[in-house]
């Protein structure tokens, strides 16, 4: 049907028409610096439940932020969904006196590398299969998740989405850029439950550039095999562990404490990390973190960051030592380096992580052979998925203390944790890996191999 | 009251070129739906009449239209400066298509007739619907009048407080973590203001029109010395209440704050095991709001995820616990005129001492489950689908003493100040203890942090054994399915007889 949302057909914004209004509109106001960054969207989404379409969604999203400068040299920022012509003149108004209270001791600036070439991604636009062709595939997947195992008996979340958006950034100096990327998931999470235990549920995602490309077969499999390795579960015993973090446990675990990294955070005196971190040891001498935006397995790649600066590949930390830092380009001004492409759209500039890639540094080893989730022998807790990382994680302080799914394993034997908690500090993590395995794996949030180390507190009802 | 504790400030000057309220303050009530939302097209009841007619006639059951606009300030104090100043504004409309048990649902920044009708195509197409396919006999017989409960609040925007004054407050606020306050590297304030209108219009008649108006505000700080660190935070929230501001006792906020993170800065991480817990009032309620809240939502029976789905009438907790949600509380964050599916809010009891009542149902809810709205249809924004949520939700008073609570354990954890917290798959909750103190023979002893409490519904409400006599709440917010929205918790002090607290 015409009518379904097809979201690979989203009209592209009109970048130069939009400069050109707001050239004109910031003349007329006496503007004489200005940016804007602007977006829009279209996603179409279904849920099911047992066979039966659940809910079907589809949005139409468009967003432009404006940034300027007043005679005072202060910035003032405003946000509209609104891309009419009386839409794009509020908001520029609004900024205008915002501007007022701009802070005159961290003025942001526009990116020198706002207009130096942007990198090449190779992300061909998948064409959209339609709401109804989405439906078709979940249910079938449903289907597969729930014919796996008989405890299996429903999959209480899950989704599968299409969607394709555009992105531009301008500003006065003449920099324009623009970006359009489609973008698939599919999400499943089993909920299985045997006569007289306590239910269990375990899950998968994928992401894809279109939802043709899914692995949508991989994804039932692995919810599957999750959610049956928790049927039999036992609480544990209190005390300190062997802890081996899964690719996906261990990125989550880093991402929240990505202050340690963020100059921003740094400036602002919430980081573990200070400006004279730089170069001095936060981790073992075997391991290594990347910011790899351009990633080939990134599906939600962007050649540029909210100021226009282009993305990269950006070391962190080398051999153990803190290399470099993320920066927009007021922080990077504030430490004499280049913007790296990592920035927001603001009036104060957040900063933030792209896309973690976590290994052994070049030319070294944890000198530990013996260490493999799928064979070592050894007693040790397999932590595959943390939760609730926005209550339990303190960032500023080092210190988590997260429920989690995972497995104590004997002899190579899983038995799943019933209700436990996994406690530490990140410092100490970092300095208490014992080997990280040879093969990392490509995630919907980074690169990672299963990360192995001693000693972190585990509190269970044993 | 909920949310209480606190009171707002200040002078009104509201600075009209961030707002988008012209629209609202219509001369003739005739005129008041124009509204602005898309000036220059036809009134909106007559252009609604016309969607709906369109959808019904194409044979969808019920067709429902959330129309919105908002105006939205937030503004942040670091030190003895204002950082960030980010005001913004927008509009939407989310079609909703029911046919079954199934339903479409379309959300677009477009608001012209071509827009929205696009979105009812889709809509109606998710459903195997087509407009003019004459296929159907359903009609519809126009918009009901409507239920304007948003007459005595076209100035709340105009009224509630300008940059000036709630900068000024900010850095008031932060001048006086500084002066109340040791070691403290970061200082900071924060204030946030969501100013909703609503249109709802639905197939079935209804036809509502709200304002709503949330104000939040809050202080932080980042204590250090050495190795030592503790963050503390506290934030204070209302609705409906456009001058409240004026009335916040800045200062007893930042003496609390500073005596809260004095305290954690030395404190040790608590012994992770199974203990008892008292957990104090106000933001305690968290416990229920994860443990018990979500899993009353029809939202969780739907998806067959609560244990409690065929439990109204039977016992599923301590006959010391009586919980309510309701959206009535005067300037509770979670208090709502009517909820986003246009229905009058009310006064739920969920359990009554420990025999479950009613569960949260929204339209949704009600025709996939059976249980009777509740005036619980709940959404973020235009962009979601409403769902059944929490409004303002607590366990009601009881007869102790908190000091009886405390007394009555030997060795366990109180829990002064909670952080968040949330609820899974399998009915497993979890949520982060701020501030916490070692009980010890009946006395409160060290303060001890890292802690977090786990557990599962069906185990700890029948824990919950003693309750206190000082019910108190709290605003927060809670994400879950029809995104981000306003609530309150709330409890009295109350007893746990054992839980999982997670720790070193």
């Amino acid at each position: 049907m015409s009518t379904t949302p097809s979201t690979a057909a989203s009209t592209p914004l009109n970048v130069h028409a939009l400069r050109d209004q707001l050239h004109a509109l910031a003349k007329r106001d006496g503007i004489q610096r200005w940016d804007l960054g602007a977006s829009c969207s279209t996603n179409a989404s279904v849920q099911v439940d047992r066979g039966e379409a659940k809910q079907m969604k589809a949005s139409q999203r468009s967003s432009i932020t404006v940034r300027v400068w007043n005679e005072a040299g202060l910035i003032g920022i405003t946000s509209t969904s609104d891309l009419s012509q009386s839409g794009l003149e509020k908001a520029l108004t609004g900024a205008k006196e915002a501007s007022r209270f701009g802070n005159a001791d961290d003025v942001p600036g526009f990116s020198p590398l706002a207009t130096a070439p942007i990198p090449e991604l190779d992300r061909p636009l998948q064409p959209a299969q339609g709401i109804q062709t989405l439906l078709t595939n979940l249910k079938a997947a449903e289907h597969d998740l729930l014919a796996h195992h008989q405890a299996i008996e429903t999959v209480p979340y899950n989704g599968l989405s299409e969607g394709s958006s555009e992105r531009i950034y301008l500003n006065s100096d003449g920099a324009l850029r623009q970006m359009q990327r489609t973008q698939a998931s599919l999400y499943l999470y089993a909920r299985a439950e045997e006569a007289g235990r306590k239910p269990r549920s375990g899950g998968a995602v994928r992401v894809a550039l279109g939802s043709q490309e899914l692995d949508v077969q991989g994804c039932v499999e692995e919810a599957a095999q999750r959610t049956i390795s928790h049927l039999n579960y036992q609480p544990i015993d209190t005390g300190r562990y062997l802890i081996c973090f899964t690719p996906e446990a261990f990125l989550d675990l880093l991402g929240a404490f990505s202050s340690l990294v963020n100059a921003r955070s740094v400036l602002d005196g919430v980081s573990l990390s200070q400006v004279e971190s730089l170069g001095t040891s936060v981790a073992v001498p075997f391991f290594s973190l990347h910011d790899n935006g351009l990633h080939p397995g990134h599906v939600g790649a962007a050649p540029f960051d909210g100021e226009g600066t282009p993305t990269g590949r950006l070391c962190l930390i080398r051999n153990g030592m803190l290399e470099s830092f993320l920066h927009s380009e007021a922080t990077a001004r504030r430490f004499g380096v280049d913007p790296t492409g990592h920035a927001g759209l603001g009036a104060k500039v957040s900063v933030g992580p792209d896309w973690f890639e976590v290994g052994t540094s070049e030319g070294t080893s944890s000198g530990t052979t013996h260490l493999h989730h799928a064979t070592t022998t050894e007693p040790f807790v397999l932590i595959e998925s943390l939760n609730a990382l926005h209550a339990g994680v303190k960032a500023s302080q080092g210190s988590f203390s997260l429920p989690f799914d995972g497995w104590l394993v004997r002899g190579g034997e899983r038995i799943s944790v019933e209700s436990a908690t996994v406690a530490g500090d990140i410092r100490e993590v970092l300095n208490g890996i014992v080997h990280l395995e040879a093969d990392a794996k490509v995630t919907h949030q980074g690169v990672c191999p299963h990360v192995w180390v001693d000693g972190l507190a585990i509190t269970g009802e044993a | 009251m909920p949310g209480e504790g606190r009171a707002f400030l200040c002078s009104v000057l509201h600075n009209r070129s961030l707002s988008q309220s012209d629209g609202l303050v219509a001369s003739h009530p005739a005129e008041r739906h124009d509204l602005g939302l898309d000036p220059g097209q036809t009134p909106w009841k007559s252009r609604l009449e016309a969607l709906l007619g369109e959808g019904a006639r194409a044979g969808a059951d019920l067709v429902e239209v959330f129309l919105e606009r908002t105006d939205h300030i937030g503004v942040l104090a670091e030190q003895d400066t204002i950082t960030s100043v980010s005001p913004s504004f927008g509009m939407g409309a989310g079609i909703r298509v029911f046919r079954g048990h199934r339903d479409g649902f379309v959300s677009t920044n477009d608001l012209s007739d071509a827009g929205l009708l696009l979105a009812l195509d889709q809509a109606l197409a998710m459903l195997s619907l087509e407009r003019n396919s004459a296929a159907s006999h359903n009609t519809f017989e126009g918009l009901k009048p409507l239920r304007d409960f948003a007459i005595d609040k076209h100035q709340w925007l105009a009224q509630s407080p300008d940059l000036a004054t709630s900068t000024a407050l900010l850095l008031q606020g932060t001048n006086l973590l500084q002066r109340h306050g040791k070691h403290l590297d970061v200082r900071r304030g924060s204030y946030s203001r969501d100013w909703q209108e609503v249109l709802v219009a639905a197939s079935d008649g209804t036809f509502g029109h709200d304002i709503r108006l949330h104000q939040s505000s809050g202080l932080s700080v980042l204590a250090a010395d050495g190795e030592h660190r503790a963050s503390i935070g506290r934030r204070y929230g209302t609705t409906d209440r456009p001058d409240d501001l004026r009335n916040w006792d800045v200062e007893a906020s930042a003496i609390d704050v500073c005596s809260s993170a004095a305290t954690m800065l030395y404190a040790d991480y608590v012994d992770g095991g199974q203990m008892p817990v008292v957990l104090a009032n106000r933001f305690g309620g968290v416990i229920f709001h994860e443990a018990c809240g979500h899993l009353l939502e029809t939202t969780q029976v739907e998806r067959g995820t609560t244990p409690f789905a065929n439990q109204v009438g039977e016992s599923i907790a301590h006959s010391a616990v009586t919980a309510i949600d309701e959206g009535l509380s005067a300037g509770a964050f979670g208090s709502i005129s009517m909820d986003d599916e246009g229905m009058e809010s009310e006064r739920t009891v969920l359990i009554e001492n420990g025999v479950l009542k009613r569960f949260l149902s929204d339209r949704a809810g009600e025709m996939r489950t059976g249980h009777a709205r509740t005036g619980s249809g709940r959404r973020q924004s235009h962009g979601f689908a409403a769902a059944s949520r929490m409004r303002n939700t607590y366990i009601a008073a009881g007869p102790h003493k908190p000091e009886e609570l405390i007394s009555s354990i030997d060795k366990g954890l109180y829990c002064k100040s909670m952080g968040g917290g949330s609820v899974g798959a399998t009915g497993q909750f979890n949520f982060s203890v701020e501030e916490g103190y070692l009980i010890e023979n009946g006395q409160l002893g060290q303060p001890v942090k890292g802690a977090t409490l786990i557990g599962e519904a069906k185990e700890v409400m029948p824990r919950i054994s003693m309750c206190a006599d000082d019910l108190d709440l709290a605003a927060g917010y809670c994400g879950s399915v029809s995104g981000s929205i306003f609530v309150t918790v709330g409890q009295p002090h109350i007893k746990v007889d054992s839980i999982t607290v997670g720790g070193r």
